[in-house]
């Protein structure tokens, strides 16, 4: 395959934004793929760890968002503990996952981003995890609704499944979802009272970061 | 000495046994948790996978909580560990989420607060030669010691152990009678989240760790956070079943381990909660 | 002063005193002064300071200074037609100070004094006024540039008319040079600078000589055997008339200046006669205390009596005094027992001597950095995973195998061998930045011998760059990879475990986009060149200069890559940098010739530009002793006034500043003159 580089796409402002979210200067990674070597899922990877790293080189973000590895990193921060030149390519991947989302870049990987959404859906509305409803939810969007079916009663037998949720943190986490929604939004922030704490009540629970 | 304290998800559900241990252990042990009020789930990977803001409004948050109660927070997953590490430190780093955090809460008291993980409380605060002094039995057992990926990396976040050879629950465990095997894979990665979406990689991941704890000779996995305990109890039977091979390894969060040690019964430690059953082990060394 | 018996390090030809004048030139209030008659040129250094500096303007500008007879402005006053503008000029116009506005004197400041010498002028009533480095080099303004050229060159031309002529004096030159470390760079460069017909003292810390040379198998890339190209040098050493081998010695202190080091060496203690002992071994046999062999990297022991090995040089037993059991615990000796010719003497006294040499020559090579900073390679601790020194000794035919290359852990041939380079190298996280420029080559070459010993090995090499710039390097790798079939993988190894007999590797190809796993017998590390441990300590005794990565500094890595920023003290070898063996060989002929061209005078001249005592005024406090750091500052006992030594005096003013009462003060530099410049411009 062939890719045209040219000067004036070396260093484009979406490139700029990944490294600003980063804190990383792609230009610091001489390619000597000791992440690649040391990475768990790389075997499942279709390009490389170093090679999205590449592609941020030469100027082709886009392909880098687009490609399924930037979701299939594990976040095990291998690569950044053993790279010799000190690149954190760990957030360059959290980057790219936030910046693709941020620029409407469809995930590739269907199962990942519905895990993430659904999660996220139901720390808004309970404010802990609620394991029944994430797989069940989960199961459902994947059209896979027996997996790992006979682990559900095992689980509960040993009381590791609750049936209803924890609502504890309900307050905590929509007030969070609620303040971040609106710097997204771009909407002025809810006033806070003298303890820190909002004065108005926190939003409704339906509604995500989405 | 007081210290605020963070379950997490996992530990009021599918890792109550963590949960369990943990506060029978400080129970023993002397030290004093206080629940952090209110707190609420720390977004884990989908949080900083999506959203920088969210991965460090929901940890500052809690924080915030925390703070009211101690200046300490001791957390157990090592996953929610990572998470508060990583807030606090892009926190300090980035002025501009620094600013959206702060016009959300009183963010300079999340920077406050010192966020360490139970095996570091028990490592340092506590001390091997306290928990040494502390035990009542030789369990016998013969222990993989399995740090994984969050604990130790990057050493720039955790600041906490070697993340190349990692040695605070091999001392703790040592100290408490047990036997520690040395074996390569002790910060391999499992798989972590990808448990249900990428059930294929964990499997591989996670039999390349259980078989190198095998030929090690262990007789169980001793863990330090609730993913790593998933894809290793509770997906060692798919293992077993795909590669056609038996490993049987108990695996026991570090904390259930010590509690055994000091003469804290199985019910409160959470024993026998894990899939892969641990009876016959047990029963073998003589600890019920 | 006649010149005929005398060469001078410069030869810079002596005339006539300039105008009458004193010890200080003319001292006092400036209206008292003769009025001098100054020439100046300016000079355009091509565009380097025309096209930032207006140089007519400047020329224009100085020329209706008070003094100033005559003032002109030249393209290149460095030119031959430059310099010969100078000599007419002193001729034509008569004058008697010489001033030339253009680069740094670093640069030209010799040419210009020779100029003003040929004119018939002390070449020390010659300045330079900087305003090319310091000015036209840094500014872009023009018309900000211009106005500051014009006020250095007004503070020269006041500090011109304070100079006086001053007399370059010569010291003796002691021709004798001292080698510190005697690898194959420090036996080189004594052997040449022996043959020169001058005397060595060749000095090593270790019991005997031969440095990392001595231990290694065949070398690039003509595959000959390293003792036996090296052996002939090291037997040459031992019995060359003018060399002395100080052996087991170490360097203790360091005083005077070029031509005139006086040095303290530590001729350790071996606590054996070496007059009587024969090199026969059996004390060693007999002694009952082992210890890792740092000659053998640790794959052997040695006993705390011993001789590193067979054919060392000297050939004489040492006892490790931190080992021993007699030193440790009072009890033993059983060496003494034994020896048959009396040569074991317990506390053996170290012995202290004092030489005299005329210039030094530091060789102390490197060192490997340790496996032990690798955690992902297993810290040093898996027997199996070497360096490649440890292979070098394996690969040796008096090695500890016999040239058979086993595997530590249980002496079995391995079949396959992974080779991970840049182990520390280039890693700016746990390494140095550095490239260590010779592991691409031994590696090529491990593999190549690995084949060579077992026919159905197989090498692999996970590698970043190839480096193989030198002579018939390119054509050495390639033969590896063609001829022994190694085969090469480009990528690093993120980790390395041991399962069962085997080492695992996991490692990459970036050549074929994929992760690479290797199940090996045997992993060699090519870890990073370090220079040897101490070298911090040497500098600092010597007052040389090492860089951030700890390697001496050269005083220009072009143009002086042998001399070091202390005249009389010159490099050779890996203590400069990372370098192969045909490189250090040719760098220790050169730095040989700049010894021997020291050696060339007898007499060498020394910079007059020296601190002065005005014994009048000087109340003999004896601050200035105890600033200098060149011990060329002593009290006169009989007249109770400082006095200063020329020869050793390096002109730095330190001893100046701390006088209390102006009675020092440094010549040409006095502080009338210093305060008349800053005056010029304020």
């Amino acid at each position: 395959m062939k890719s045209i580089v040219q000067k004036n796409q070396l260093r484009t402002t979406l490139l700029q934004a990944i490294e600003e979210h980063s804190g990383q200067s792609v230009v610091n990674c001489y390619q000597c793929d000791k992440c690649t070597a040391g990475c768990p899922i790389a075997a499942d990877m279709d390009t490389p760890p170093n090679q999205v790293m590449r592609l941020l080189q030469l100027g082709l973000v886009d392909e880098a968002l687009r490609c399924k590895t930037i979701w299939l990193c594990a976040s095990c921060e291998t690569c950044t503990t053993r790279c010799p030149r000190e690149v954190d390519l760990a957030a360059v991947m959290d980057a790219c996952r936030n910046i693709a989302l941020r620029e409407g870049v469809p995930v590739p990987d269907r199962a990942i981003a519905l895990f993430n959404r659904t999660f996220l859906s139901i720390i808004n509305r309970y404010g802990r995890l609620f394991e029944m409803e994430f797989i069940g939810r989960f199961n459902t969007g994947t059209f896979n609704f027996f997996k790992d079916m006979t682990k559900g009663p095992t689980l509960m037998a040993k009381g590791r499944l609750t049936f209803l949720p924890s609502l504890g943190g309900r307050k905590t986490a929509c007030s969070v979802f609620g303040d971040v929604r609106k710097v997204r939004l771009h909407l002025p922030p809810a006033p806070l009272d003298a303890g820190g704490n909002h004065a108005v009540p926190a939003r409704e629970a339906h509604e995500t970061t989405e | 000495m007081k210290y605020a304290y963070f379950p997490g998800c996992s530990l009021h559900s599918t890792a109550i046994d963590y949960d369990e241990s943990a506060k029978a252990l400080a129970g023993a042990l002397g030290l004093e948790l206080m629940e952090v009020p209110g707190w609420s789930c720390c977004g884990s990977t989908p949080a900083h996978s999506t959203n920088q803001l969210l991965a460090a409004a929901l940890p500052a948050k809690n924080l915030v909580a925390a703070k009211a109660i101690s200046d300490e927070m001791v957390v157990c997953c090592s996953a929610c560990f990572s998470r508060f590490k990583f807030a606090q430190k892009h926190l300090e780093e980035k002025p501009q989420l620094r600013a959206q955090v702060a016009d959300m809460m009183p963010a300079a008291d999340a920077q406050k607060v010192r966020v360490r993980h139970l095996i570091d409380i028990l490592t340092n605060d506590v001390g091997p030669e306290a928990i040494a002094k502390a035990k009542k039995r030789d369990t016998g057992l013969k222990v993989a010691c399995y740090y994984g990926c969050l604990i130790t990396r990057p050493p720039k976040v955790t600041q906490l152990d070697d993340p190349e050879n990692p040695r605070f629950m091999d001392d703790l465990l040592k100290a408490a009678g047990m036997e520690t095997i040395d074996w390569p894979c002790k910060t391999d990665c499992c798989g972590a989240t990808f448990s249900l979406t990428r059930t294929e990689t964990v499997l591989r991941l996670s039999a390349e760790i259980l078989q190198m704890a095998k030929e090690a000779g262990a007789d169980c996995i001793g863990v330090a956070c609730p993913l790593c305990h998933t894809n290793l109890d509770l997906r060692q039977s798919d293992v077993e079943r795909k590669l056609g091979v038996k490993y049987g390894l108990p695996v026991f969060y570090f904390t259930q381990l010590l509690g055994m040690a000091l003469g804290l019964n199985a019910g409160e430690l959470g024993i026998g909660r894990g899939l892969v059953s641990c009876k016959q082990l047990l029963a073998a060394k003589g600890v019920v | 002063m006649t010149t005929e018996r005398i060469s001078v390090h410069e030869p810079v030809p002596l005339l006539a005193r300039g105008p009458a004048g004193g010890e200080f030139g003319e001292v006092g209030p400036r209206a008292q002064r003769p009025v001098p008659r100054i020439g100046v040129f300016v000079c355009h250094c091509g565009i380097n300071i025309a096209r930032t500096v207006d140089v007519e303007r400047v020329k224009a500008e100085i020329a209706k200074e008070p003094g100033v007879v005559f003032a002109t402005h030249y393209t290149y006053m460095c030119s031959t037609p430059g310099q010969q503008m100078i000599v007419d000029a002193i001729k034509q116009h008569r004058l008697d100070r010489v001033i030339v506005a253009s680069c740094s004197p670093k640069m030209h400041e010799t040419t210009f004094r020779r100029a003003t010498s040929k004119g018939g002028l002390n070449p020390f009533l010659c300045e330079m006024a900087n305003i090319r480095e310091h000015c036209s080099w840094v500014h872009e303004d023009r018309e900000q540039a211009t106005t500051k050229a014009i006020e250095i060159v007004r503070t020269i031309v006041e500090k011109v008319k304070g100079d006086a002529p001053l007399e370059i004096s010569y010291a003796p030159v002691s021709r004798r040079a001292l080698v510190i470390g005697a690898g194959i760079a420090g036996i080189q460069t004594a052997l040449d600078i022996a043959n020169g017909g001058h005397e060595v003292l060749l000095l090593d810390r270790y019991p005997c000589i031969g440095g990392h040379m001595a231990q290694l198998g065949e070398t690039f890339p003509t595959l000959d055997c390293a003792s036996c190209i090296f052996t002939p040098k090291v037997v040459e050493v031992a019995q060359n008339e003018r060399i002395k081998l100080l052996a087991y010695s170490e360097l203790e202190e360091v005083s005077g200046s070029v031509g005139n080091f006086e040095v303290r060496i530590r001729r350790k203690s071996r606590s054996v006669d070496v007059t009587k002992c024969t090199g026969c071994g059996l004390c060693s046999e007999k002694c009952p205390t082992k210890v890792t062999s740092e000659f053998n990297r640790g794959l052997t022991a040695r006993k705390a009596i011993y001789i590193p090995f067979a054919q060392a040089v000297p050939n004489v037993a040492t006892i490790d005094k931190e080992n021993c059991r007699y030193y440790r615990t009072g009890k033993c000796k059983v060496c003494q027992k034994v020896c048959q010719a009396g040569a074991v003497v317990f506390d053996q006294p170290d012995e202290i001597i004092t030489e005299k040499v005329g210039a030094i020559v530091v060789a102390t090579g490197y060192e490997l950095l340790p496996r032990s900073v690798y955690g992902e390679y297993g810290y040093g601790t898996y027997p199996d995973v070497i360096d490649g020194l440890q292979l070098e000794r394996m690969l040796s035919a008096s090695g500890p195998n016999q040239g058979e290359i086993r595997r530590p852990s249980d002496g079995v041939v391995p079949k396959e061998i992974v080779f991970i380079q840049c182990v520390g190298s280039r890693d700016n996280a746990k390494g140095i930045p550095y490239c260590s420029k010779i592991c691409c080559m031994y590696t090529a070459k491990h593999t190549r011998l690995f084949k060579h010993r077992v026919h159905d090995g197989q090498a692999y090499v996970f590698y970043m760059d190839v480096r193989a710039g030198g002579k018939r390097y390119e054509e050495f790798v390639k033969q590896a990879m063609t001829n022994e079939g190694a085969v090469y993988l480009r990528g690093r190894v993120s980790k390395v475990y041991p399962r069962g007999k085997k080492l695992i590797v996991r490692g990459t190809d970036t050549l074929s986009g994929r992760q690479v796993e290797i199940a090996a017998d045997l992993v060699v590390l090519a870890c990073a060149i370090v220079p040897a441990p101490g070298v911090e300590e040497i500098a600092r005794k010597l007052r040389i200069a090492y860089d951030e990565n700890k390697f001496l500094a050269e005083a220009h890595v072009k143009l002086k890559p042998v001399e070091t920023n202390t005249a009389g003290i010159f490099l050779a070898g890996a203590c400069q940098a990372p370098k192969d063996i045909p490189d250090t060989v040719a760098q220790a002929g050169c730095a040989a010739s700049k010894v021997l061209g020291l050696f060339a005078n007898e007499y060498l001249a020394s910079e007059p530009i020296v601190a002065s005592v005005d014994e009048e005024i000087c109340s003999g406090c004896g601050l200035c002793v105890r600033v200098c750091s060149y011990k060329a500052r002593k009290m006169d006992e009989k007249k109770h006034v400082a006095a200063v030594e020329a020869v050793l005096c390096q002109g730095c003013g330190a001893c100046t500043s701390a006088c209390p009462n102006g009675a020092g003060q440094l010549k040409n530099f006095r502080n009338d003159q210093l305060v008349a410049m800053v005056d010029a411009v304020t």
